[in-house]
This record gives structure tokens, sequence and C-alpha cells, in this order.
């Protein structure tokens, strides 16, 4: 069974169509990155599959289940989504025990006070951080708290948007090793929305390439690393990216 | 370990610190800006006079003897007496009570339910946010003194109905603030995120919304204290507000017209007070705006 | 080297807070020639704070002090703000990370231009169009005509960050301070950005400082190189020597990033307490 299914995708704000025809499969366990450039349409996928862009048509299924086009109670519990700003995404006034507990208390779980504690320490937050409130918290411990909720429901599919992008280079590791190993643990799959490839060579076993909206390539990263991505646009992709950034 | 330590640790080990330490820093924040001490003290200073009034008050509110009527500030009457012989230091001190109540009762009536209305609207949009939104503005397209005016007419004149109709009348603005604030949070991804756990949307408002807006609501409803005094102030002086014998400021002042030029501490004493009192909400509410302002207070 | 442009001993930005004077940036001392400097270090390392505080915009309450902060003969900590305006734009610009917050909504993009030209010196209309023109082709803008009378909202990211480059290099200053222009881009912008940058500087034979959190993009554009680290530079060296870089923080920074054919199963994490000064 799949993890996720998406089989002719399209998304259109008023006339313009943000996501043509596009269909992935991301296996049971496995890590599968969208990767573009802004305005590809990579993000606007993401946002159909975890409910925030609800005017799609297509079809999108979650470890078999149909998925419906708005936000859903019963997907809570099966996929979940890490956004790309660690500032924006983490209430303000809220300090960290509350900002986990509250997925608990949506859904009338019990034993709060364990689960908290045992999550934080699963994605490697000390304990002292607790109570305090996002802006007392860096960068890399707050994603650290995004990714922590993502987790409290024991969801199996994680959506990433740009998980890292925001991260200084050193704490951006932490948090690609911690995505990896929680991914091993606890058995989950990926979806991954990124413009940077060598995060993806790190993180991911295949990629689908997009461009205005469609799908150019999907391909292995073994394809991806050793050079033979067959598809013009997605070499010309991984050229720029060796210029800029890292050797 | 100092108290001062304690509420400003870096990791509180339990919610009450946590909530204990931001409350001392915006305390001490408050403390730095000399206006928000003068105006904490003035609304610190009515809340004390307020309740420990028969301590403070030299003679009875009420009764006078009329062989004293409208003698000067003297050692024995500190603001003089009125056409009654009243002491008026003892009638101001017993209207602070009035004036308290009044206030106190329209921040408890009017922010809240301008808060809710505003924070509905904004974050379903649509029609919902059309017509709450078209009834808020018909409220605020008119004056407000006209409107209590017209309100405490079909009500009937008295204290209470002034208190329901300042109230009515200032719910709107609060509505419109809190409106504007909730469409800058609606679309944040903290908001989408609680919202993609499964939460209901009275469980976003509630939980996760009204928080946010609360700071500039308090703010908003300290600035206003004023003009909710001047308009319950107004509404004593056209004696439509709290009846007679009541020691109410603004029916003091109506009162002490008549004397203006000749007896000139009947009108201005309860003057003085409400001028005061109304000062001290303002500086105290340009001092929270300074110290709550969400802009700035990220970074304490 | 001949006699630098700008001359840093010892500066210091200190913010005070409810715990006591917090020391964002402590003592830093560098030159810069007509050379390309790169500061590298993560949020929080001041390495913006130094930028800012060479152009004296560092807002109360934060404080700046430093045996010597010199700009050719100008001192700039005892210059009054009057000089100071006079030399922001005309001997040192800053082009910052994201356009959209640095231009002006409400003006088109040519009269922006031409306003940072005009604000240092009088020229004839016809003159000020002529040259924003020449500008706006340096920075490879195809059809100069039709974006001179556009607005900023109606250019893409890219295009707005060339036109603040335009609009930084226009005065012709001796410095330009560049901080973390590309982030905001797309990495195919990316790319053209920094070219242009680097055109710009060579031929005009301006200085550089560019700040960036991005040690590998730096080492490939600059000359020099400066690691900062919690305030402090921690490592010095010729951008084309920085993999025979010393200090920790600088190799743990280096093995930290991923790579394209990454192979690692783990990536290596900077281990602070190793050389933190506490």
């Amino acid at each position: 069974m799949n993890a996720l299914q998406i089989r002719n995708l399209s998304v259109s704000y008023g006339d313009t169509r943000v996501v043509d025809t596009v269909s992935i499969n991301v296996v049971r366990g496995e890590s599968f990155a969208l990767v573009g450039e802004s305005g590809s349409g990579k993000s606007t996928v993401l946002k159909a599959v975890a409910g925030l862009a609800p005017q799609w048509t297509g079809e999108i299924s979650v470890f078999g289940q149909p998925r419906s086009k708005g936000i859903d109670r019963a997907f809570a519990s099966r996929g979940q989504m890490v956004f790309q700003d660690p500032y924006g995404s983490l209430h303000p006034r809220q300090t960290v025990d509350a900002t986990l507990s509250e997925p608990l208390a949506i859904h009338g779980l019990g034993g709060q006070d364990a689960r908290v504690q045992e999550i934080m320490a699963a994605v490697g937050l000390d304990r002292r951080f607790r109570f305090r409130l996002p802006h007392q918290l860096s960068g890399g411990q707050r994603q650290r708290v995004a990714i922590a909720r993502a987790l409290m429901l024991e969801p199996k599919l994680l959506l990433l948007d740009e998980p890292t992008s925001a991260l200084d280079v050193s704490v951006q590791a932490e948090i690609l090793n911690l995505l990896k190993r929680l991914r091993r643990e606890k058995g989950l799959s990926y979806l991954l929305v990124t413009h940077d490839l060598p995060v993806v060579s790190f993180l991911c076993d295949r990629l689908a390439v997009m461009r205005e909206g469609k799908i150019v390539e999907t391909n292995t990263v073994d394809a991806l690393k050793r050079g033979r991505m067959t598809n013009d646009y997605s070499r010309e992709l991984i050229e720029k990216s060796a210029l800029t950034t890292s050797a | 370990m100092t108290t001062v330590d304690w509420l400003l640790a870096d990791s509180p080990s339990s919610r009450m610190q946590a909530r204990l330490g931001r409350w001392y820093r915006i305390f001490r924040a408050l403390l730095r800006n000399p206006l928000a001490v003068i105006g904490g003290i003035i609304v610190l200073a009515l809340i004390v006079i307020a309740a420990f009034a028969p301590m403070i008050a030299t003679h009875s509110p009420i009764a006078g003897s009329l062989s004293e009527r409208l003698m000067p500030p003297d050692a024995q009457h500190w603001m003089g007496t009125d056409e009654l012989g009243r002491d008026i230091w003892s009638r101001i001190v017993y209207g602070a009570r009035i004036t308290l109540a009044i206030v106190a009762l329209v921040a408890v009536l009017a922010a809240p339910v301008g808060l809710l209305i505003g924070a509905i609207s904004g974050y379903f949009g649509g029609w919902t946010d059309r017509i709450l939104m078209g009834i808020t503005d018909i409220f605020l397209s008119m004056p407000k003194l006209i409107l209590a005016l017209a309100f405490v007419a079909a009500l009937g004149p008295g204290i209470e109905n002034a208190i329901i109709a300042i109230a009515i009348t200032s719910w709107p603005a609060y509505a419109r603030i809190a409106r504007a604030e909730t469409l800058t949070f609606r679309n944040s991804e903290f908001i989408q995120a609680v919202q993609l756990q499964g939460a209901s949307a009275t469980r976003v408002i509630v939980r996760h919304i009204l928080p946010l807006c609360s700071s500039s609501m308090i703010i908003r409803v300290t600035l206003d204290m004023a003009g909710i005094i001047l308009t319950a102030a107004g509404l004593g002086f056209l004696g439509l507000g709290a009846q007679p014998p009541l020691p109410e400021w603004g029916a003091m002042i109506s009162r002490g017209r008549t004397f203006i030029l000749d007896q000139w501490w009947v009108a201005t004493m309860p003057g003085f007070a409400i001028v005061i009192v109304s000062l001290g909400f303002c500086f105290l509410g340009d001092g929270l705006r300074d110290v709550l302002d969400p802009k700035q207070g990220g970074k304490r | 080297m001949s006699a630098p442009l700008l001359d840093v001993q010892n500066l210091r930005v200190t913010f005070p807070t409810l715990q006591g004077p917090v020391e964002v940036v402590r003592g830093i001392s560098f030159q810069v020639g007509r050379e390309r400097v790169g500061i590298v270090g993560e949020s929080g390392s001041g390495k913006s704070m130094t930028g800012r505080s060479i152009l004296r915009l560092i807002r109360s309450p934060g404080t700046v002090t430093a045996d010597r902060l010199r700009l050719g003969d100008t001192d700039i900590l005892t210059a009054s703000d009057r000089d100071m305006r006079a030399i922001r734009g005309r001997r040192i610009s800053m082009v910052m990370q994201d356009p959209k917050f640095s231009l002006n909504p409400v003006m088109t993009i040519g009269a922006q231009i031409g306003e940072a030209l005009t604000v240092h010196q009088k020229l004839p209309r016809q003159a000020v169009r002529r040259r924003v023109h020449e500008m706006l082709e340096a920075v490879r803008i195809r059809d100069p005509e039709r974006v001179f009378g556009l607005y900023p909202h109606e250019v893409s990211g890219g295009m707005g960050q060339r036109v603040m480059i335009a609009m930084m290099l226009i005065p012709e200053p001796d410095l330009l301070i560049a901080d973390e222009p590309t982030s905001a881009l797309d990495v195919s912008v990316r790319a053209q950005v920094l070219q242009i940058i680097d055109d710009l500087v060579t031929r005009k034979g301006m200085g550089l400082i560019f700040i960036s959190h991005d040690l590998n993009l730096v080492s490939r554009f600059c000359d020099r190189i400066l690691v900062m680290y919690a305030g402090e530079i921690v490592e010095q060296c010729r951008a084309s020597e920085l993999g025979k870089a010393t200090h920790p923080y600088t190799r743990g920074l280096l093995a930290s990033v991923p790579r394209l054919n990454e192979t690692r199963a783990e990536l290596p994490v900077l281990d602070r307490s190793a050389w933190s000064v506490a």
C-alpha cells in the first residue's frame, strides 16, 4: 500500500493553473522529494494534500483512504505538516508545553504529561525548554518543537515544507539528522518540498522535478547523485545549484 | 536564588512560573516608563479611594447642613461645600466608586462582546464578516454620546441604564480592532498548524486567536476609559446618568454650573477629578501600548 | 596592499537587556581595501550588526564603540548625522536581503534609482534618465525603458534585487556592503545576481563586504574571508585557502553542509562546547 497516492492533481487559483495534472506515489516508508523553483507549484501540491488548498481536482489518497478536500479531523492522525518558517509556525504566546499538548487535547487523548516528555526526548529537546515561549528558543529549537508537534498524533506521513531552509547550516545538519533518525525509528514516510538538492541527496530516496506546475521528471536520488537525470531542465537546475550552494 | 532570578529564569519549570515571569517582565518594562508610572499611581489611587471611601471622606456625601452652604475651601471643608452644604471632597471621594463602577462594568460588558464579534467576523470572513461588520458600522456611524442619550431616553435615566447605554455604544470599536488583528493571524502558519490537527473553529478562535487580540484590547480599553468617564459625566451633566443625591462627578459639575462665577469650586473640583482620572488612564494606556505591543513584545 | 578603504579596530556593539548589557560584537578588527571581503557566520554571530555599525545604522538603545572606525580619512564614529547622510550611498552603499522591504512601493523604479543619484549630486533630468538607463543595463535588465516605469510589486524577486543593486551602485560608492543579497532568491537567479555584483565591483574598483551564512558561496565569490562566531572573528583566511582552515568552528561548518552526492549516513554536528569561550 502506498503512503500517499496522488493522481492527476490540478490546482487553479482563478484562471491560473498552478499545479497541472501531477501524479505521485510515495511508497510506505519512503522519503520522496518535490524539487523546483519558487512558483513551480511544489508547495501547492503539499498544501493540497494537507487540506490547506481545497480547490483541487484529481485524487489524493493517504494509506489507501481517499482524502476529502478541506481540513479533515481524521486525516490529522494520518498525516501532519512541518512548515518552513519556525518563527511563524509556533504560536507566539504559547509555551512549548501548551503547543505540544494541544493536539492531544483536541482529540481528547489523555496522558498528556508523559507524552509531551516522551516526544521532547525523541526530538532532542531538553526538559528545561518545556515551559519556554517561542521567542526564548533558537531557530533550530523551534523547528524541533514544530516537528514534535507534528508527531504528537503519531501520524505515519509527514509533509515537510522546506523544513531547514530558514535555519543556519550547522543547525540544518542537526534537523536533517533528526528527520532521518525519526523516519527510521518510527517508520515514517516523507513528502519533502525543497529547492535544495543536497538536502534531497541526504534525506530522500526518490525525487520529482517540477516546473510551471508540471512534473518534468521523476527519478531516484541515486540518479541525482550520479548525474544521470534525464530531463534538460533537471540538469540545468543541478548545474545552477552546484554553482551557488555547497561544494 | 532570589525571587527576581526565579521570575526571570530562562527555563521556567512550571506553567505558573512561565506566566508569572512574563507578567514580571511587563511590570518591569512599565516601571521604566515615567508616564505609565504616573498613570498607574493615579488609577491605583482611584481604586484605593473608592475602596476606603468611608475612611477617607471627612463628611457624609449626602447629608449636608444648609447653614454651611457654598462655603469656599478651608481647613474643615477642603474643597468647600455645595449649594446644599455638602462637603465636596467627601462627595468626590464617594464619586470615585461610581466612576470606577461605570468604567469596570463597561469594560466587562463591552470589551468581550466586541472581541468575540470581531474575532468571529475576521476568522470566518465572507457573509459572516459582511453582516457582522455591517451591524458594527451602523453603530460606529453614530456619535457615541447621542446614541447613549437615545438609549438612556428609551430605558429611563439612572446609573445602570447609563452603563448599559455606554457599553452598547463602545463595543463596535473593539470589534473593529479585533477583526483587523484576527485578519493578520488568520492565515499564519501557527493557526494552520492547529487547523491541521483537527481543531474546531471555536477552539481556534477561543484558544488561539483571542489571546493574541487581548493585549491590544487591554491597551484600547485603557485608553478608552477616559472617553467612558467623559461620556458618563456627560450623561450625568445632562441629568440622564446618576440621579441625585448620588455624588456622580458629571452631575456635580452640572449643579455647580449655576454658581460658576461666584462659587467656582463647586463645579471646578469635580472637573479636576474627571481630568486627572482621565489623564491617568490615558498615560497608563500609552505605557501599556509601549510594553504590550506585539511588535516589541517578542523581544523581551 | 594599498591604503585600506575601511579600517576597523576593536569594534563593539552592545545592547542593554533586563539581565545586563549584552555584547553582540565583541571587539573585532579588520581592514577592507579595494577587494572582496566575505563575512561569514550564523545567525546571532554579529555579522549583520558589523555591517550596520559601519553605516552607523544601529538603533538606540544599542551602542557602538571602537578604537578606530575610519572610512578613508573620515572618522565614522565622530561624523555628524549630516556627514553620515552624505557618506551613506555616496561612499558606502548597502544591499539588503529582501528587495520587497527595501524598495518604496509607491515610487516607480526609475524614479527611485534616479533619486539615489540626485540626493548626492545636482544633475539635469535628461542626464539622470540616461544614467539610470545605463545602470539598469549594467544590472542586465533587458528592457530598461519598460522597467523604468514599473512599480516594485510588478517585478520579480530577482529583478527587484537587481534594481536594488542598481540603486545602490548608481552613486558610485567606494564600498558596497551586501547583507545576504541572494538568500531570498531562487537558485537560478542567484548565480546571475552574484555575477552582476562581481562585475560591477571589479569594473569600478570598489571594495565589497559580502555578508552571508553560506561559507561555500562566500569562498567562491570573495578574495578574503572572515569567519565570525558569537561576536568575534574566529578565523581569517584567503578564500582559496578555506580548505586549510584551522578553527574547529570553520571546519565544523564546512563539514555540516550536505553535498549533492551525499554518502554520509549522518551529518557531523558542531560541538559548540569545544571552543566556546563561555
